[in-house]
């Protein structure tokens, strides 16, 4: 074999690790998406999927981990690569999680639809998925484009998604105290709620990789936050009912 | 063969794909047999924003569909359809075609473009739920003041009077109610399109707080408008900018009244990776609390339902804001304290 073919193969080994990336930053977006889906039409279809989709994921990353330390021990690559194939193993772990958060949200379905909810609620919740959904597709369109001057823009989403769930989290406790028959479902929301601001928090990590993967560089530190605001930047149609 | 024609001949020959691709108002996008961007015309990267050459076509429409399509074309080099949607930030539907060119190693991916028929379709049935959701309540309301007023009020002067008023406002509320989400409806219904024509946005500004100078004088509001020294131009649709404005200085007269002044500021900024332009509208009423500032542009988000129901209020003023901003790329950003006022911001891209 001529070195030429080598490096080609090499090349494509460290391409597939991408691809796969992207095709778990695929699913991920998916499951996430229609488990808010089902929990807000009550589908309990829907929600099955979900749940069998995971495995998805699962093996994505379990994947990932193989080809990558073969990769590495096989190919001992220089610094660039190595952070390249370093990123995609951290990547397929934040996708992963997402997965079984989402997962989570899918097997709540079916607590939550026993009593029909306040429509207010599932606005709130559906406005917050909206925002941790536009996060998770920015930072993979980030990692596809590789234009990591995009990124500074998510940690304000992060400061969004936090003051949604906060919101969020008041007007639930607002509906247990009302009525002690709300308590059990209300409970199961706020977990859901939980669930979607921690899709975010994956979301913020996998920017960080991102941008370490392709600048060489760490994520610069947060800058000073503007005093006691909110912004609430308008990205999407999650306020539909 | 006339001259005229030889010439045209000749330039149909070097007519390069790009060129053609570039004319195209549907996004296209042209990739090799590895599945990297070799060309993004100017609709995909309006549509999906930046597509450097380089980039993995699957890394960059990532549902399991997509993946699997463009992995076919590529490896048997044979067309493919599907349809592609995108639900965040904007929900918007394609109708997707994956084709190899001929007597070449190179594909195109071609999208056109369905958004408006599944938006009506979806905004028909969301307008129904909306509105029945909506109506029932000032509905009962009505229907027991009639029953009252035939049964047991039937000789009380004094009550039909003011059971008749409560009816009134009631209806007009409902009135209000339709106007609101038939706006939205339309909004939402129009296709996601930037012309890019720049408008004078100091103009629309005077123009609306011109023409709430009434409601503000009826409130015992004073607006300080001090239009800019030098035009600020910044591209977006006359009409809809005027209703974002209109809705944004209605509330900050009415829900501000008690601060009896209302600041309007036009402003540039270069903060940002893209140059903005800023227009703030600021009251010194009683403010909103933290919490509900990331909520209040939901659908039918009403603070205080009763204040709101004083104000003639449906909740859907800023949820019309938020649509139309989000039409033009641009963002509203909140800022308040509890006693301390309001200030709404608008930014849009002055590009
Ligand atoms: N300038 C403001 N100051 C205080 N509260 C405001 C202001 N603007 C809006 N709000 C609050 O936000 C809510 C939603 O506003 P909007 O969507 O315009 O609906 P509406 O005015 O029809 O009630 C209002 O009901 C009000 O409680
Ligand atoms: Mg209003």
């Amino acid at each position: 074999m001529t070195s030429k073919h080598i490096v080609r193969a090499y090349d494509e080994e460290l391409a597939s690790l991408g691809n796969r990336i992207a095709s778990m930053g695929g699913h991920a977006e998916r499951m996430v998406e229609q488990s808010v889906a089902a929990l807000i039409n009550a589908d309990a279809a829907l929600a099955r999927k979900v749940i069998a989709d995971d495995a998805i994921l699962d093996e994505g990353q379990r994947w990932i981990d193989d080809r990558a330390i073969l990769l590495i021990a096989r190919r001992q690559p220089m610094a660039d690569d190595l952070r390249e194939i370093i990123g995609t193993i951290r990547i397929a772990a934040d996708l992963e999680r997402v997965g079984d958060l989402g997962k989570s949200i899918a097997k709540r379905v079916v607590a939550v639809s026993d009593a029909r909810q306040p429509i207010q609620l599932f606005r709130g919740l559906e406005a917050l998925a909206t925002l941790a959904l536009t996060q998770l597709k920015q930072v993979l369109d980030v990692y596809a484009s590789r234009s990591v001057e995009a990124i500074s823009f998510m940690r304000d989403r992060d400061e969004e998604i936090d003051a949604m769930y906060t919101s969020l989290f008041r007007e639930l406790l607002t509906y247990m105290m009302e009525d002690p028959r709300n308590i059990s479902p209300c409970t199961h929301l706020l977990f859901c709620a939980k669930n979607i601001e921690r899709i975010g928090d994956h979301a913020t990590n996998i920017a960080e990789t991102v941008y370490y993967v392709v600048t060489g560089e760490q994520l610069p530190p947060e800058r000073p936050k503007e005093d006691k605001s909110h912004r609430v930047v308008l990205s999407a149609d999650g306020d539909k009912a | 063969m006339t001259r005229d024609q030889g010439a045209n001949a000749q330039q149909i020959e070097t007519l390069s794909a790009q060129q053609l691709a570039a004319a195209v108002p549907d996004p296209i996008i042209i990739f090799d047999r590895r599945g990297t961007t070799r060309y993004a015309n100017p609709a995909a990267i309006s549509a999906f924003g930046h597509i450097p050459a380089g980039t993995m076509l699957t890394h960059k429409f990532r549902t399991p569909e997509m993946q699997k399509i463009i992995e076919t074309a590529l490896r048997e080099m044979r067309p493919g359809a599907l349809e592609y949607v995108e639900r965040v930030p904007l929900e918007r539907a394609f109708r997707v075609a994956v084709l190899p060119l001929e007597g070449t190693n190179l594909l195109m991916i071609h999208f056109k473009d369905q958004s408006e028929t599944r938006r009506i379709d979806r905004m028909r049935a969301d307008f129904i739920a909306n509105a029945s959701h909506e109506l029932r309540t000032p509905l009962a309301s009505i229907s027991g003041f009639i029953e009252t007023l035939r049964g047991p009020a039937r000789n009380d002067e004094k009550a039909r009077d003011s059971f008749l008023q409560i009816m009134q406002t009631q209806t007009s509320r409902m009135a209000r109610l339709i106007d609101d989400l038939l706006s939205l409806s339309r909004i939402e219904m129009k296709p996601f399109a930037r012309t890019g024509e720049k408008i004078d946005i100091g103009e629309i500004v005077a123009s609306v707080v011109e023409s709430l100078s009434h409601l503000a004088r009826d409130l015992g509001v004073t607006v300080n408008f001090v239009p800019p020294q030098e035009k600020v131009l910044a591209p977006a649709n006359r009409d809809e900018l005027t209703q974002v404005l209109v809705n944004l200085l209605e509330n900050a007269c009415k829900y501000g009244q008690s601060g009896e002044r209302v600041d309007v500021t036009i402003g540039q900024s270069s903060d940002g990776p893209a140059p903005e332009v800023v227009v703030t509208i600021r009251d010194y009423g009683p403010g909103i609390a933290e919490e509900h500032i990331p909520r209040i542009t939901e659908r039918f988000y009403r603070i205080d339902g009763e204040t709101s129901r004083v104000k003639n209020g449906t909740g859907l003023g800023l949820a019309i804001v938020k649509h139309i901003l989000t039409r033009h790329d641009g963002r509203l950003s909140v800022k308040s304290k509890l006693g301390e006022g309001a200030s709404f911001t608008i930014h849009l891209p002055a590009q």
